[in-house]
């Protein structure tokens, strides 16, 4: 859910804002290494995508369903920077034209969904992957790990603000304990369906997967010979 | 693509509203409802003073109130969460039709609903009386990043066009018998998301040398394509 107005008081809006501002800086310089000059249609269209794939229903249980938020899926997809452009433009979009998620909050949602979730993914992500053997088939589980660590970090993150900026008198402990619970679940449905989607696009195109390159780079070309 | 490429939320009039700059209106909002939300939650009358105005602002752009109306729906989540918060907040208890309810609680839920509406509505209202393109163009003039408004101008302009492509694929899963229901399903879906992200991505790197071929060179100004 994007956090709306008035959830968090003015000055820790503000101060989100400047620390979105700060990210989103950086992901400007950093993007143009990551895509170069295809960056303005293609992070558009990722951005698209994105903000499709947040409308795809997974069904849960009893006719509820989840969808997926896509920070690490972005990142492990076309790189932390370009990821954190497409979130932040999604973010933007929904709040100026969909009304979605408050814009004085616009701050505060773009470093929980996007800086947040990005970093805190794309970081896990190259953890595991330095772990992990480098095979093509090591991907998306480290991109279903970055997954899991992105939401539950992102909730904790949220909490950290409440109790900085909140409006409303929940015990903090409470409040953590609930958040973190609810969404360490959220974040294995997250984690199933960024490893699902990840390993549909890397047994096809993973020329395509920014964090499959560092694999693709280390495979020789074979000929086989067929005795 | 013949049609009016409005996007679904804006409704076409030439009220006032409607003609006034988009960087005024962006700036008008932002301000508007930093205001709103440094206001303490015991200044009723002063929340009454924001809806009075937001009433009149309507009135003014000739939107109609149930179109309006019936876009509030996004707020749906806000007003679960804040029918909790009475329950889960501390300090003193009032008692209502028998329960024992918070009233720090109770005082947050409200100033939360009020404020989260408030913002909704004006929101909703900006996004009703401005075309994409003058947003664009004023969140240029508002010195958003010229990279960041040209993604989200590709955004916006081929929003349709994937939001399409999936609903088609979602028309060839069902015609082929198939319904998600619980997550053994999930892979399904989850290949037409990687199906959707392959073409989405292509589609960048062929509009993109589209773009080349016509004197692209990276820094075409949104006011220069229209």
């Amino acid at each position: 859910m994007h956090v709306p107005d008035g959830f968090l008081d003015a000055p820790t809006s503000l101060a989100t804002a400047g620390v979105a501002a700060a990210g989103i800086a950086i992901a400007l310089r950093g993007a143009r290494r990551e895509v170069d000059d295809r960056i303005a249609p293609l992070a558009g269209l990722v951005a698209t995508f994105v903000f499709a794939t947040q409308m795809l229903n997974f069904p849960v249980a009893g006719g509820t369903s989840g969808h997926l938020m896509g920070g690490a899926l972005a990142a492990v997809l076309v790189g932390p920077y370009t990821g954190l452009l497409c979130l932040t433009v999604v973010l933007a979009v929904q709040s100026l034209l969909f009304a979605d998620g408050g814009i004085t909050a616009l701050g505060t949602n773009v470093v929980l969904m996007g800086v947040v979730t990005v970093v805190a993914g794309y970081v896990a992500f190259r953890g595991v992957q330095l772990v992990l053997p480098r095979r093509l088939s090591m991907v998306a589980p480290a991109a279903a790990i970055g997954a899991l660590v992105s939401v539950v970090l992102s909730a904790a993150t949220f909490v950290g603000l409440y109790a900085v900026g909140g409006a409303v008198p929940i015990p903090l402990d409470t409040l953590l304990t609930a958040m973190v619970g609810v969404h360490t679940l959220i974040g294995v449905g997250e984690a199933v369906i960024t490893f699902l989607v990840v390993a549909s696009i890397v047994s096809v195109r993973p020329d395509l997967v920014h964090g499959a390159r560092r694999v693709l780079d280390v495979r020789t070309l074979e000929t086989r010979v067929a005795a | 693509m013949g049609a009016p490429h409005g996007h679904r939320l804006h409704f076409h009039g030439h009220s006032p509203l409607h003609r006034a700059p988009a960087h005024l209106k962006v700036a008008a909002l932002v301000t508007f409802m930093l205001v709103v939300v440094a206001t303490p939650a015991a200044w009723v009358p002063a929340f009454v003073a924001y809806a009075v105005v937001l009433a009149a602002l309507v009135a003014l752009s000739g939107v109609p109130v149930g179109y309006l109306a019936r876009r509030m729906v996004v707020e749906t989540p806000v007003l679960v969460f804040a029918a909790l918060l009475p329950f889960v907040a501390t300090g003193p208890e009032v008692e209502v039709l028998g329960l024992g309810l918070s009233e720090p609680g109770l005082v947050a839920a409200g100033a939360l609903v009020t404020k989260a509406t408030l913002g909704v509505l004006a929101s909703l209202l900006l996004a009703a009386t401005t075309d994409p393109r003058d947003l664009l163009a004023g969140l240029e003039r508002l010195r958003v990043p010229t990279q960041l408004v040209q993604i989200m101008g590709f955004m916006i302009r081929y929003l349709d066009v994937v939001t399409d492509e999936l609903r088609r694929m979602k028309t060839a899963r069902e015609s082929r018998g198939f319904t998600a229901r619980d997550p053994r399903h999930w892979p399904v879906v989850a290949k037409s998301a990687g199906a959707l992200f392959i073409r989405s991505f292509e589609r960048g790197e062929r509009v993109h040398l589209a773009m080349i071929s016509r004197g692209y060179d990276g820094s075409a100004p949104q006011g220069a394509r229209r």
